[in-house]
C-alpha cells in the first residue's frame, strides 16, 4: 500500500512525459497510428464484390476508437493518476530474459532443450537450489510432457538436436 | 437429462474434470479460465460431448475451489472468490475454518444447482427467441455484449472498452473472411490464417500470471489449520437460507448478462447479503452470511453464463469464452439450431453440470484438507511445469512454433496490461466476438443497402442498442455515486 502511495507521489513530481500514464497512452496511440496508416495499403475490393463496407473500414474504425478512448483515459489520468504497483524486481526481468532465451534456443537448437533451459533458469532464479527439484522441472517433467504429447496426442515436435535423437 | 451421461467414459471425464477443476481453483493465479485454456488442446482426442463435459466440470469445480484458499490463506484461488476472503478468513482465524468451508461448500452447491435449473429452463427459451434474430439483431446483440465489458470488475470502464476493441482488432488479422484480402499480415504467411484463440488466451492468462508470480516471490501466506469441514448447523441454515437463495438468483441473473461472470456476481451477492442482513456489523469480521452470499452467487453465475453461450454463442464470462472455443473447435455451432438439432448433446452438458456440482460438494466436504495442501507446492517448481504444458499445448493445436511465440508475446503484453489497470478478459471476449460483430455489420449493411439508420427500424436491434447505452452509462453513474 505504502509502495503504491510512494510511487503515486513520485509519479506526480515527474515531468508529464516521464509519467506512466503518458508513456502507456503514447505507446497505444503511436502503435494505433502506425496500424491505421497500414490499413490504407489494404487492397480495395471492386464494388461488385464489396459486402457492405471495404475490408479496411472496420479495422480503421476500431483503431480510431482505440485512439479516442486512449486520449480520454490520458485526460482523465491528469486529474486522478493511475494506481501502479511497486517497482519490478530482478526476478521479473530474469523471467523475461528466460523467454528470450527460450525463443533463441527453440529457433536455433531444439524445442525441448529450450523448455528445459527455461525451466531450470526460472526455477533457480526463483530460489530453488535443491538438485532433485531442479532436475525434476528441467528434465523429468519435460520428458513426461514429451512422451504424453507424442504418444497420446500423436504430436510431432519440430526437429532439433535432442528431438532428432528420438525420431531418428 | 442424465441419460447421455450413463457411460463409463463420460463419468470418468466428469470425475477427472471436477478433481482437476478443484486443484486449479485452489491454486492462486490459475483457475478455471486458464485451466480450461490449458486443457483445450487435450480435448481434441475426445468426442465433442466428452470435451465440453470436461470443460464445464472444470468450470463448476474451479469456481468453488477458489473458496478453499480464500478461507484458509486469505488469498482467493480465483477472482470470483475475492469476496469470500472478507469473511471466510476472519472466521477461520477464530478457529472456525471447518464451519466457514462447510458453509462455502453448501452455498456453492445450492447456487450451482439453482443455476443449472435456470439454464435448463431459460436457455431453450432464449434460443427460441433467437429464431427471430437476423443479422442486424445479432450485430446489436454483439455490441451489447461488448458494451457490458465496460462494467467488468472494478477497473476503469474505458480501459475495459479499449481492451475489448483491441480483442476485436486481433480478430481482423489475417485474410478477410468475406473477400479473402490480407489484413495486418505484412507478408507473413502464418498470419494469413489469423491469430488463434489458444495462443492468446494461454498467453494472457497463464504466461502473464507466471510473470506476475515472478514479482510476488517474497509473499508469505499465513495458513490457518483445518481439522475437518463441518456441515452448517441448524442455526446457520436459519441465518443463511434466504441469503443463499437471494444470491443464487443474483448470480444466475448476472451470469446470463453477456461478459459478466462470477467475480461481479459474488461482489453483488455479498453486498446484497450485507444490505439485507440483521447483523450487517458482523460483515468483514467473520459473518457466515457473508460467506454464503458470495459463494452462492459466484457458483450460480456458472449456469447463468452458459445460457447466452449455448443459446446465442455470446460468452457469459471469460471461462465460457474458453468453453465456446471448445464448442467451435469441435465443430459444434452454438445457437438456436443446436437446441433443435442436438438436444441430447445439450442435455448431456446440463446433466454434467448438475453432477459436477454434487461431485465438488463430496470432494470439497471430504477432501478440502488435502486440496488445501496443494497450495504448499512452491511456485518455483509449479510455474516452470505450467510453462512446459502451456508451450506444448499451444504448439499442439496447429503444430506451429509461431503460435508459441504469439503466446509469449501476449503473455508479456497481458502482464503490462494488468499492471497498468487494463483487464485481459475483454481482449478474449472481443477476440471471440470480433468475427460476429464485423460479419453481421457487413451483412446488415448489404441488407440495408448501406443505410445505417435502418438499424433503428428493427425493434429488437433498437432494444439492444438502448441496453448498450445503459451498459455504458451504468459504470459512469456508479463511479459518480461512489465519489459522492
Amino acid at each position: 500500500m505504502n509502495n503504491v502511495r510512494n510511487k503515486k507521489r513520485a509519479n506526480k513530481s515527474l515531468p508529464f512525459f516521464f509519467k506512466d500514464e503518458f508513456i502507456v497512452s503514447f505507446i497505444i496511440v503511436f502503435i494505433s497510428i502506425i496500424l491505421l496508416i497500414s490499413t490504407f495499403s489494404f487492397d480495395i475490393v471492386p464494388p461488385i464484390l464489396n459486402r457492405g463496407i471495404q475490408p479496411a473500414t472496420f479495422p480503421k474504425a476500431l483503431l480510431i476508437l482505440i485512439i479516442s478512448l486512449t486520449l480520454i483515459i490520458y485526460y482523465l489520468s491528469i486529474k486522478s493518476p493511475w494506481k501502479i504497483g511497486k517497482k519490478l524486481p530482478k526476478t521479473f526481468f530474469l523471467t523475461l530474459l528466460s523467454f528470450l532465451i527460450f525463443v533463441i534456443i527453440s529457433k536455433t537448437l531444439d524445442f525441448f532443450l529450450a523448455i528445459s533451459v527455461l525451466s531450470i533458469f526460472v526455477s533457480y532464479n526463483w530460489g530453488e537450489r535443491r538438485i532433485f527439484y531442479l532436475l525434476l522441472v528441467s528434465i523429468i517433467f519435460p520428458i513426461l510432457v514429451f512422451i504424453f504429447f507424442e504418444t497420446i496426442l500423436g504430436l510431432r515436435f519440430p526437429p532439433g538436436i535432442i528431438t532428432n535423437l528420438y525420431y531418428y | 437429462m442424465l441419460t447421455p451421461l450413463f457411460s463409463s467414459k463420460l463419468l470418468i471425464v466428469l470425475l477427472f474434470g471436477t478433481l482437476f477443476g478443484l486443484i486449479l481453483g485452489v491454486l492462486p493465479g490459475l483457475g478455471p479460465t486458464t485451466g480450461g485454456a490449458l486443457i483445450l488442446p487435450f480435448t481434441m482426442t475426445l468426442d465433442p460431448l466428452s470435451a465440453i463435459v470436461l470443460l464445464t466440470s472444470i468450470y463448476c469445480a474451479g469456481t468453488y475451489g477458489g473458496a478453499i484458499t480464500a478461507v484458509l490463506i486469505n488469498t482467493p484461488g480465483t477472482p470470483a472468490a475475492a469476496a469470500t476472503c472478507l469473511d471466510g478468513y476472519p472466521l477461520a482465524q477464530k478457529g472456525e475454518a471447518g464451519r466457514a468451508l462447510g458453509m462455502a461448500t453448501v452455498s456453492s452447491t445450492v447456487g450451482g444447482i439453482f443455476s443449472v435449473i435456470i439454464l435448463v429452463f431459460f436457455a431453450p427459451l432464449l434460443a427460441k427467441l433467437a429464431y427471430e434474430f437476423g443479422q442486424p439483431e445479432y450485430f446489436a446483440l454483439a455490441i451489447f455484449g461488448l458494451t457490458m465489458l465496460s462494467s467488468i470488475g472494478e477497473g476503469s470502464p474505458i480501459k475495459n472498452l479499449i481492451a475489448g476493441a483491441f480483442g476485436i482488432l486481433i480478430s481482423t488479422i489475417g485474410k478477410d473472411f468475406m473477400t479473402s484480402i490480407d489484413r495486418f499480415t505484412y507478408g507473413i504467411n502464418e498470419l494469413s490464417v489469423g491469430i488463434g484463440f489458444i495462443p492468446v488466451v494461454v498467453g494472457l492468462f497463464a504466461i502473464s500470471e507466471m510473470l506476475t508470480q515472478s514479482t510476488l516471490l517474497d509473499q508469505v501466506f499465513k495458513r490457518v489449520a483445518l481439522k475437518a469441514v463441518k456441515l452448517p448447523t441448524k442455526d446457520d441454515y436459519k441465518k443463511t437460507w434466504k441469503t443463499i437463495l437471494r444470491s443464487s438468483g443474483i448470480g444466475s441473473f448476472i451470469g446470463v448478462l453477456p461478459a459478466e461472470g462470477g467475480t461481479v456476481a459474488s461482489l453483488i451477492g455479498y453486498s446484497e447479503a450485507k444490505r439485507f442482513s440483521k447483523n450487517p456489523e458482523e460483515f468483514g469480521k467473520g459473518s457466515i452470511e457473508g460467506i454464503a452470499g458470495a459463494e452462492a452467487a459466484n457458483n450460480a453465475a456458472t449456469g447463468g453464463a452458459m445460457v447466452p453461450t449455448l443459446a446465442l454463442g455470446i460468452p457469459g464470462s471469460a471461462t465460457t469464452a474458453v468453453i465456446l472455443t471448445g464448442l467451435i473447435i469441435h465443430g459444434v455451432r452454438p445457437g438456436p439450431d443446436l437446441f433443435r438439432e442436438q438436444p441430447d448433446f445439450l442435455y448431456g452438458i446440463f446433466g454434467a453440470m448438475l453432477i459436477a456440482n454434487v461431485l465438488f460438494f463430496i470432494f470439497g466436504f471430504f477432501g478440502a484438507k488435502i486440496f488445501a495442501r496443494i497450495t504448499l507446492v512452491p511456485n518455483k517448481i509449479l510455474w516452470p511445469m505450467i510453462f512446459a504444458v502451456s508451450v506444448c499445448g499451444t504448439y499442439s493445436l496447429s503444430q506451429s512454433i509461431i503460435d508459441v511465440w504469439i503466446m509469449l508475446f501476449f503473455g508479456v503484453l497481458g502482464f503490462f496490461m494488468r499492471r497498468f489497470g487494463f483487464s485481459v478478459v475483454p481482449v478474449i471476449i472481443g477476440l471471440i466476438l470480433g468475427e460476429l460483430v464485423e460479419g453481421t455489420l457487413r451483412q446488415s449493411l448489404v441488407i440495408f443497402d448501406g443505410n445505417w439508420l435502418m438499424f433503428l427500424t428493427r425493434p429488437i436491434a433498437l432494444t439492444f442498442f438502448i441496453l448498450s447505452l445503459i451498459a455504458l452509462a451504468f459504470p459512469l453513474l456508479r463511479s459518480k455515486k461512489q465519489k459522492k
